[in-house]
């Protein structure tokens, strides 16, 4: 059904018209509803949604559209956020405005992210998984202890007080006044993620359909095929990574300014996983999936933490069970039971899941009982 | 030179360790080109069985707990491993690749939540189950618990090599890992091979689970994480998929790990402290990847055609 809605809007151009005007005014007005219905804390969660698919595209990039299994992706998010961190706070005494660090954040990610690309380029699918996800381990692991001999990163305690979002005097931490309307900050902040969101979706579509993207496309369904078709692969995956962790510089950068701390603990493994789960879940490859798959492993955790705890109290009287291990246990769960009743993703291109449906019969083993 | 001795000692026990979680990885991946990313949780399953049998037989003597704390352990896991492949795996086999790495990655944040809700979140005294008596072995210090866990490691090490390279199990295996199809022709009962994998490779996690925290003498729920990366690494560095690189890359890099953390500082005049000691895996596995990308006894296979 959905398909069909969305091949009719591609061609019908009045309720494109009016299907673009209706998602505008509903991405405009979400954080006043969400703000006033659920209350500030969720209002967060929208924030740190945008930001997750800002990371969940850039990663779409190297696994939906290049096909290289990257398991070390939130490195590039680590970069992004400590340079935003050590060039905007206390720590070293430098307040360098926003807009050279986020370029600059997308320019070292860039850079982080051909240098991991460049020795890697000749493995294969899963050791490129493996030596991906030791990369992130081993930029963690730098950023947790670079506080001795020379305090760089603070270690462990992370850097706080870290200067808030500030665009030409105007700062982002304050509720702002516009033409007599007070903006307050966290949508404010909503504001400026969202506008950043639609760039990075408007450069994937575009990158998309691009002769880079083909490229890309092709090298994931066929590396020798695409090579023989005269692609340097070489260059089109060095170009794959690169793209791919410019994004998580930027979206680093801002959770610097959003947050105002950060610590080793929030680049973890877990949280590469994370992104990796919101890009399959969602539908390898396929923006609007990806998008959708961001916006629930967001979400998810976050409606199941406060729901855990209540939903036993009413239930039983009393909180039976730990909500925070409930929480995950849930988690976990949808993810197992997503994957298990829609393999390709749960908003999959239609291309992927024509080829899913008439999967190669041939290898036995894949028939399953 | 002591001190050299001292830490190759300390690597060999924990590259034993890794190399039996390895074997795990290895295996699965052998057979059905997968990650199982929940095998370190069953690892730490493992642990806590064996531990909380332990504990409750505490008083017994060594050999009437210890064998039954190991066959609780390996129950469990072997059940839990045939659940998991059961459940998660088996109906994706058609499915995209990333789609059961997904649900592995799901069944593990269920088994380490599971295993927190039930054994809650505290770190888990390991009681002493051997006597801590020390033997010198070129000026190095080696314990009884370190010397039984090196032999067990071995044994099972050689146990399972037995039975894949000289049962009628391990022949369908073999076969199975070199082409399904091919292998279902000459009647191969391919579900129950996978099933065999995960249960051998699970009793195996139940065993390393065991010797890694009596040998810390701590467990914990969220112990398997680190421990389950580190021997997915020592698998590949070895050549995932290939049995005897698993052994190899779990020694290796135990060995690797515990002089890097003994000599990192001198290395470094003092720059960078023994708690780079994670490091070094992935530096390792990052320079061996470079030069041998298919790892150091992986066969050269050939991109597909």
């Amino acid at each position: 059904m959905m398909a069909i809605t969305l091949d009719s809007l591609r061609t019908d151009k009045r309720s494109a018209l009016i299907a673009t005007a209706a998602i505008g005014i509903l991405l405009a007005v979400a954080p006043f509803v969400v703000g006033s219905a659920l209350g500030n804390s969720w209002l967060r969660i929208l924030d740190f949604a945008l930001l997750y698919i800002m990371l969940a595209l850039g990663l779409n990039i190297v696994v939906g559209f290049a096909g290289l299994l990257d398991m070390g992706y939130i490195a590039f998010y680590a970069v992004g956020a400590y340079l935003y961190a050590l060039l905007a706070s206390p720590h070293f005494g430098l307040h360098v405005p926003v807009w050279i660090i986020i370029p600059a954040g997308a320019v070292l990610a860039g850079v982080a992210g051909a240098l991991l690309g460049a020795p890697t380029l000749r493995l294969r699918g899963d050791y490129l998984a493996i030596v991906t996800l030791g990369f992130g381990e081993i930029v963690r692991i730098f950023m947790n202890n670079l506080n001795a001999p020379v305090n760089i990163t603070n270690g462990p305690q992370g850097i706080s007080s870290i200067d808030p979002i500030n665009m030409g005097g105007i700062t982002l931490a304050k509720p702002l006044t516009v033409m007599g309307v007070t903006i307050p900050s966290l949508h404010a902040y909503y504001y400026l993620f969202l506008a950043l969101t639609l760039l990075i979706v408007f450069v994937s579509i575009r990158l998309e359909d691009s002769r880079i993207g083909r490229a890309w496309v092709a090298i994931r369904e066929d590396e020798i095929a695409a090579k023989a078709c005269g692609i340097n692969t070489r260059n089109i995956k060095l170009l794959a990574f690169t793209m791919g962790a410019s994004f998580g510089g930027v979206a680093g950068g801002l959770f610097a300014g959003f947050q105002g701390f950060v610590s080793p603990e929030s680049f973890n493994l877990m949280e590469s996983v994370m992104v990796l789960c919101m890009v399959v879940l969602g539908g390898m490859g396929h923006i609007p999936g990806v998008i959708l798959g961001g916006v629930m492993l967001t979400v998810l955790p976050e409606f199941f933490r406060h729901s855990a705890g209540p939903i036993q109290q009413a239930l039983f009287g009393k909180i039976l069970l730990d909500p925070e291990a409930l929480r995950m246990l849930l988690f976990g769960l949808a993810l197992v039971v997503v994957m298990l009743y829609r393999p390709a993703g749960l908003w999959p291109s239609t291309i992927r899941r024509r080829e899913f449906r008439n999967g190669s019969a041939s290898d036995v083993l894949k028939e399953g009982e | 030179m002591d001190i050299f001795i001292q830490q190759i000692i300390n690597g060999l026990v924990l590259g034993s360790i890794y190399a039996l979680v390895a074997l795990g990885y290895t295996m699965v991946y052998g057979i059905m080109g997968l990650i199982n990313f929940a095998h370190g949780e069953v690892v730490m399953i493992g642990a806590m069985v064996a531990l909380f049998v332990i504990k409750a037989l505490a008083g017994l003597p060594v050999f009437v707990t210890l064998p039954l704390a190991l066959a609780a352990a390996a129950g469990v896991c072997m059940a839990v491993g045939f659940t998991i492949e059961r459940v998660a795996y088996r109906p994706l086999r058609r499915a995209p690749k990333l789609a059961p790495l997904i649900t592995a990655i799901g069944v593990s944040i269920i088994l380490q939540n599971l295993a927190m809700l039930i054994w809650g979140r505290n770190y888990h005294a390991f009681p002493p189950i051997l006597p801590t008596s020390d033997h010198e072995i070129f000026g190095a210090t080696i314990t009884s618990l370190q010397i039984v866990i090196i032999v067990i490691a071995a044994l099972m090490m050689a146990g399972l090599t037995l039975l894949v390279q000289r049962t009628r199990l391990g022949r369908a295996m073999r076969a199975t890992s070199e082409n399904p199809p091919i292998a279902q022709l000459m009647g191969v009962n391919i579900n129950q091979i996978i099933s065999a994998t995960f249960v051998i490779g699970s009793a195996l996690a139940a065993v390393a689970g065991l010797m890694v925290s009596a040998n810390y003498s701590i467990a914990h729920y969220y112990m398997g994480f680190m421990l389950g990366l580190k021997a997915f690494t020592a698998a590949v560095l070895g050549g995932i998929g290939n049995l005897a690189g698993a052994m190899l890359g779990g020694i290796l890099l135990g060995i690797i790990e515990s002089l890097g953390a003994g000599y990192i500082g001198d290395l470094t005049g003092g720059f960078l402290g023994s708690h780079y000691q994670d490091i070094f895996a992935f530096f390792v596995l990052i320079g061996v990847l470079i030069f041998r990308p298919s790892g150091l006894i992986g066969e050269r296979i050939a991109e597909r055609a």
